[in-house]
């Protein structure tokens, strides 16, 4: 076995051994599907709005070099300063070189899952600027030196008497409670002073808008409005693939993106920024600045195929109708992204080479492609970075293509091809089987570990078929 | 070297033949009369603990200066012609406020001192529950965000069907402000073990009055 293919099974283990973490993710997953499926009553209607959704996200990255120079255009016609970057470092530069030049030395975070993909606070907190992640979900991870466990709900993994714990060791001043709105009131009271006094404030976008030179961003605790209208500077970051073009696009993106995602009708807030503070006005940032990640996006825009993960609206709805997420947990993958689009996303993020082995994770049931409201092919996707994984056919320039291509595997395919392609063999073949059938071995290793070896059957279908009468096999 | 964007943007060009738009209309209309849309708004809001109340447009006063002794609440955030009506009518035993000056000179007062900010609003969105407000000189963005109760007033006249409707009768995209917000319910986390808590970053409790021309 690989190493990787050891990890994986590693944290698989680990994750299948936390009974408790186990039972959180399978009734916090049943509870999102309901929610979910609560709010499309209507199945046609459902459908017609995924082709919509489709349809607007496609359209936007057919179109993605004439949209990112429009939304940059409008941005700066806005007061928005843009940057560029190609990978996690040069964004976590940007970002750094932002804050110094600001004299910031204290940030506070909404939750954004790009700035988990190139690990910001660790680079910033290396370089002696204090971080604090706001978003309630993801401050108790942070708390915990943990990562999301989902890209949604990031502490999904943790009960409240985990968090409870967490409260008590890290503010012992505050009262031991395991009353959630106490907690809740709690972590209120320590964020307000810091988003009182924070230097700086960082987010993610959910959706820009080329038109208008427009961040939309959506969240439910008011933390991210906090983040980008208290301190006096802001910066966004996010994925060049975020772009749509018209104002219009936004509404149809945004009703299924929380339907699907939380069963919402829709977040406590949506925000949508367009400017820094203008002359008269009494609050929000002086200074706002979007820093635009590439990082392998416009590399995986090359592939036909491939291109299509980059429709993604980061929903999770996917992850929470994948019954392998439900099992193992987001950390088992042991990636930013976890689930059904984590596995797409990070083989090509990260190489194949290096986690190409979550494509195994799967058993193509369908569920994700079912739900995703940009009805992006999971299924299709995943089977084809396995053949990636395996061969270099498809020329799709993916890190580590056909490097867990292996010898034993690729000559047994070739034997079977063998067989199978000379009736003349194949019925030996298949006489031999069923006359040998004595001889198959009751145990095959982990295959019969939970299953009965299945022995071939005293006389092939070909010849019973013959004796029935049927001349045409 | 060439640049980051002149890296990216080669890439992108390489790859890409601009298409025209082809996306289909919207689906889900419904043609909706003004107290269909009151009655959908007020629903939806209550469903995510909202406090909605249905008001004659000029009783709003009245309401404030019975409601807020009554909560214990005092201390009234207001800003623009919402403060400027206030200041004439409002009861003794409110302290009210004026939000005029630049964050920077009394963000100390705004995070601890205030028990209630009151906005006007744009307008709202039936469909989901949404109250549509745009930062202004006279409403700043702070107003509906740091006061742990928020106070909304709603023009009954001025709710649209669904959000895509809205944007496309007032024409957003002409002449999008600083900031423009939705907002459908008080501040929300369901963090801790998928329990679902009110109040944690943004208003405790989102008190939305519906006013309707006698
Ligand atoms: S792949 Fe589809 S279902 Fe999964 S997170 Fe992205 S948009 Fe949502």
């Amino acid at each position: 076995m690989s190493d990787q293919a050891a990890a994986f099974k590693h944290r698989i283990n680990t994750a299948l051994g936390d009974e408790q973490a186990h039972s959180n993710f399978r009734s916090a997953m049943s509870m999102l599907m309901e929610k979910r499926a609560a709010q499309f009553p209507d199945e046609d209607e459902l459908l017609e709005k995924r082709q919509r959704a489709n349809a607007i996200r496609a359209h936007a990255l057919r179109n993605l070099p004439q949209l990112l120079e429009q939304l940059e255009q409008q941005l700066i016609n806005n007061g928005i300063q843009v940057h560029w970057a190609r990978d996690g470092a040069e964004a976590n530069a940007i970002i750094h070189q932002l804050l110094e030049a600001a004299g910031a030395k204290s940030v506070v975070k909404g939750k954004s899952m790009v700035s988990e993909e190139i690990d910001l606070n660790h680079y910033l907190q290396q370089h002696g600027i204090e971080i604090l992640e706001s978003d309630l979900g993801e401050f108790i991870i942070q708390l915990a030196h943990e990562t999301p466990s989902h890209i949604v709900m990031p502490a999904i993994h943790k009960t409240k008497q985990d968090i409870a714990e967490l409260f008590h060791k890290h503010f012992p001043e505050l009262p031991y409670s395991e009353d959630v709105d106490e907690m809740t009131q709690q972590a209120r009271q320590i964020l307000r002073d810091r988003f009182r006094q924070a230097d700086a404030g960082i987010s993610g976008v959910n959706f820009m808008v080329a038109e208008t030179g427009t961040l939309c961003l959506v969240e439910n605790e008011g933390n991210g409005r906090m983040s980008t209208t208290v301190p006096p500077l802001h910066i966004a970051v996010t994925g060049i693939e975020k772009v749509v073009e018209k104002l219009t696009d936004v509404p149809p993106l945004l009703d299924l993106l929380t339907k699907s995602a939380t069963g919402q009708p829709i977040t406590t807030y949506f925000n949508m920024i367009s400017h820094p503070r203008q002359a008269g006005e009494l609050d929000g940032p002086e200074a706002v600045h979007l820093v635009l990640l590439d990082n392998g996006r416009s590399h995986i825009k090359r592939d036909e195929v491939l291109l299509d993960t980059l429709r993604c609206i980061r929903c999770g709805s996917c992850i929470n109708h994948c019954p392998v997420y439900v099992q193992v947990g987001g950390h088992a993958y042991g990636t930013v992204y976890p689930g059904p689009i984590g596995t797409v996303l990070e083989p090509m993020r990260l190489g194949i080479d290096q986690i190409g082995t979550l494509t195994s994770a799967c058993s193509l049931c369908g569920a994700c492609a079912q739900v995703c409201p940009v009805q992006i092919p999971l299924p299709k996707l995943i089977n084809r970075l396995r053949a990636d994984s395996v061969s270099h056919q498809n020329h799709s320039g993916v890190k580590g293509e056909g490097s867990l291509r292996k010898q034993a595997e690729v000559l047994s395919w070739k034997g079977w091809r063998w067989l199978y392609s000379s009736p003349l063999r194949y019925r030996l073949f298949s006489k031999l089987a069923t006359r040998l059938r004595g001889l198959t071995p009751s145990s095959i290793g982990g295959w019969s570990r939970y299953r009965t070896v299945t022995k071939p059957a005293p006389r092939p279908l070909s010849e019973l078929i013959k004796e029935a009468g049927f001349d045409h096999e | 070297m060439s640049s980051a964007r002149e890296t990216i943007f080669q890439a992108l060009r390489a790859t890409s033949t601009p298409a025209t738009r082809d996306i289909p209309p919207q689906v889900d209309r419904q043609e909706w009369g003004q107290s269909e849309k009151v009655e959908r708004l007020t629903q939806q809001m209550s469903a995510v603990h909202a406090e909605v109340h249905h008001l004659a447009d000029g009783d709003w006063i009245g309401w404030v200066n019975r409601e807020l002794p009554q909560r214990g609440l005092s201390r009234l955030l207001a800003g623009g012609e919402v403060a400027q009506q206030l200041k004439q009518r409002c009861a003794s035993s409110i302290e009210l406020k004026h939000y005029q000056q630049p964050i920077e000179q009394w963000k100390s007062t705004l995070f601890n001192e205030v028990d209630v900010g009151i906005t006007s609003t744009r307008g709202a969105i039936a469909h989901s529950g949404s109250l549509a407000l745009w930062a202004t000189i006279e409403e700043p963005r702070l107003l509906s965000l740091v006061p742990p109760v928020h106070i909304a007033l709603l023009h009954a006249n001025q709710i649209h069907e669904n959000f895509e409707q809205m944007v496309v009768n007032e024409q957003w995209q002409q002449q999008m402000p600083t900031n423009t917000l939705l907002i459908s319910g008080p501040s929300k986390t369901a963090d801790i073990q998928q329990v679902l808590a009110y109040g944690v970053h943004g208003p405790k409790e989102l008190i939305v009055l519906i006013l309707e021309d006698a």
